[in-house]
């Protein structure tokens, strides 16, 4: 790729991007009016010149803490991948596996995260782990069911085809299904990494020494707004970041849907 | 070498499919079964690649029952290119699942793509061929695999006329250099004229053979378009296919 497919391609981006950008920046500057013309007091609603102000004097906190959360939102999702991309492989060759462990799952996910939270924090402290088991609880079965389905989704001519030829069991696995279930299985990712860091902040204000979570439940007692939505504006940005992040590691993954 | 299906009797969950088929195919023979859609003419294929068990009858080759896969390769009714590999690894597919690496297998492929209208194409990704080429390339990944008997099942059925025939053409050529033994599924009565010794004719469900027609005419075929006796066989066969509707 030379300079100028490279500008091209930005180009093309920023021109994608730009509805949405002037909507966002509309809606702030609304915002900022309406805080201006109707002298509302900045600790029940600040306005954005003043979260951004605020929120860059506080800016070597808020990146501590958004660290934080970003090593629980990931260590949390990695484990629940591994757990999911393990079981969907168990329950492709054992059927069985899904009747008897697909209800158990459905259940987990009726659990309201806003009682479990604290519940896991006393059980297992203000470390990492809680964290990693609350966001592996919220995005682990959304992982298993794309890739169960995705391994679902498998042409019958082509495993009638592999069969032809000889393939076994675990060839076609290798060779159909896991390919099969790729475009699910993104999918699902980028769903789940979003819901991760829900989860993961969700996880730190129910109890934490660090992560954007405690941050905000701080601030919100310290009657600074500003703080609080400086560190949503935070949040919203990781989890823009970590989808595409998403978006991209598919793009590499399924170099045919580029050509 | 001779295959032979006896007496072959199936029925699909209620469906009474398969009433009693017989055929033969003998070394080098190209075999056409010919009959209406949901006959049961994949349903053939399928007993005969073991993916179901017939009810009654048996399979023999050389008089023994037919066991394992590996005396043939089958084309199935859609192209069934996978969309995840490049047209050469699509091709070399077959040769991969007996074990060969895929560098070798590519190696083994590349040679034969210019004669399958496939040079120059070999890094391209199924989606970006038209409709005869997907053909051609499933074809190729039928033939590479070296098997003494092909499968074929309605190989053209998605193309369009003209590229239909020129396809036609083209296996005609392709199978004049290697003899292989064929067994070709189709619905298209010229299909079956152009390129068969023989052809057996299947009735409407539950499938029997109504009749069989050698067609003992000189080949190449399709390079001099069909002639009189062709096409005086080609109508016995489409009056003998509306009579069996109209029972
Ligand atoms: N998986 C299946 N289960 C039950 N019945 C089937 C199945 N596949 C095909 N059939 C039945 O078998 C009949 C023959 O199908 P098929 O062999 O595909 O016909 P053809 O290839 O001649 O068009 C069809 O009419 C259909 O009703
Ligand atoms: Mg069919």
């Amino acid at each position: 790729m030379d300079i100028a497919n490279v500008t091209r391609a930005a180009a093309r981006g920023l021109r994608r991007a730009a509805p949405a950008l002037v909507s966002v920046v509309l809606i702030l500057l609304g915002w900022e009016v309406y805080v201006d013309l109707s002298g509302i007091s900045a600790t029940a609603l600040p306005a954005p010149s003043r979260v951004a102000a605020q929120g860059w004097q506080a800016r070597a906190v808020l990146a501590e803490n958004a660290l934080a959360t970003l090593t629980a939102t990931l260590s949390g999702f990695a484990v629940s991948l591994a757990c999911a991309f393990v079981l969907s492989v168990a329950i492709d060759f054992v059927p069985l596996l899904r009747r008897a462990l697909f209800p158990v799952f459905v259940i987990s996910q009726t659990l309201p995260l806003v009682a479990i939270a604290p519940l896991v924090v006393l059980w297992f402290g203000f470390g990492l782990l809680p964290k990693i088991l609350l966001v592996a609880l919220v995005t682990f079965f959304p992982m298993l069911v794309a890739l169960v389905d995705g391994f679902e989704a498998t042409d019958r001519d082509i495993t009638r085809l592999l069969r032809s030829m000889g393939a076994g069991r675990g060839q076609l696995f290798w060779r159909a299904r896991l390919p099969s279930a790729l475009p699910f299985f993104f999918a699902g990712l980028r769903i789940s990494i979003t819901y991760a860091v829900v989860a993961a902040i969700f996880a730190e204000y129910a109890g934490a020494a660090r992560g954007l979570g405690i941050f905000i439940l701080n601030a919100k007692n310290n009657f600074r707004p500003d703080l609080v939505l400086a560190a949503v504006f935070v949040s919203s940005a990781l989890t823009l970041a970590l989808f595409a992040l998403a978006v991209m590691a598919q793009h590499f993954a399924q170099p045919w849907r580029r050509a | 070498m001779t295959l032979r299906l006896d007496d072959l009797r199936l029925t699909r969950g209620a469906t009474h499919v398969l009433d009693g088929v017989t055929l033969e195919a003998r070394e080098g023979e190209f075999i056409s079964i010919l009959g209406p859609s949901g006959a049961g003419k994949s349903t053939l294929f399928e007993l005969l690649l073991g993916s179901l068990a017939a009810e009654g009858g048996q399979i023999t080759h050389n008089g023994q029952p037919v066991q394992g896969r590996d005396l043939f390769a089958f084309m199935p009714q859609r192209d069934a290119l996978m969309p995840w590999r490049r047209v050469i690894d699509n091709i070399a597919l077959g040769l991969e699942v007996q074990g060969l690496p895929r560098r070798a297998a590519r190696d083994r492929v590349r040679p034969l793509l210019p004669r399958f209208g496939l040079d120059g194409f070999e890094r391209h990704w199924p989606h970006q061929l038209s409709g005869g080429m997907r053909q051609r390339a499933a074809l190729a990944r039928t033939l590479v695999q070296d098997r003494p008997l092909l499968l074929l099942d309605e190989p053209f059925g998605a193309l369009d006329a003209l590229t239909r025939t020129r396809m036609q053409r083209w296996l005609e050529a392709r199978l004049q250099e290697t003899r292989v033994t064929t067994l070709l599924v189709t619905h298209d009565v010229r299909e079956a004229v152009a390129l068969s010794d023989r052809i057996y004719l299947l009735s409407p469900r539950p499938a029997r053979v109504v009749e069989v027609f050698d067609v003992p005419q000189p080949r190449p075929r399709m390079e001099t378009g069909p002639g009189e006796e062709a096409l005086a066989l080609e109508t016995r066969i489409l009056r003998t296919l509306l009579e069996g509707e109209r029972e």
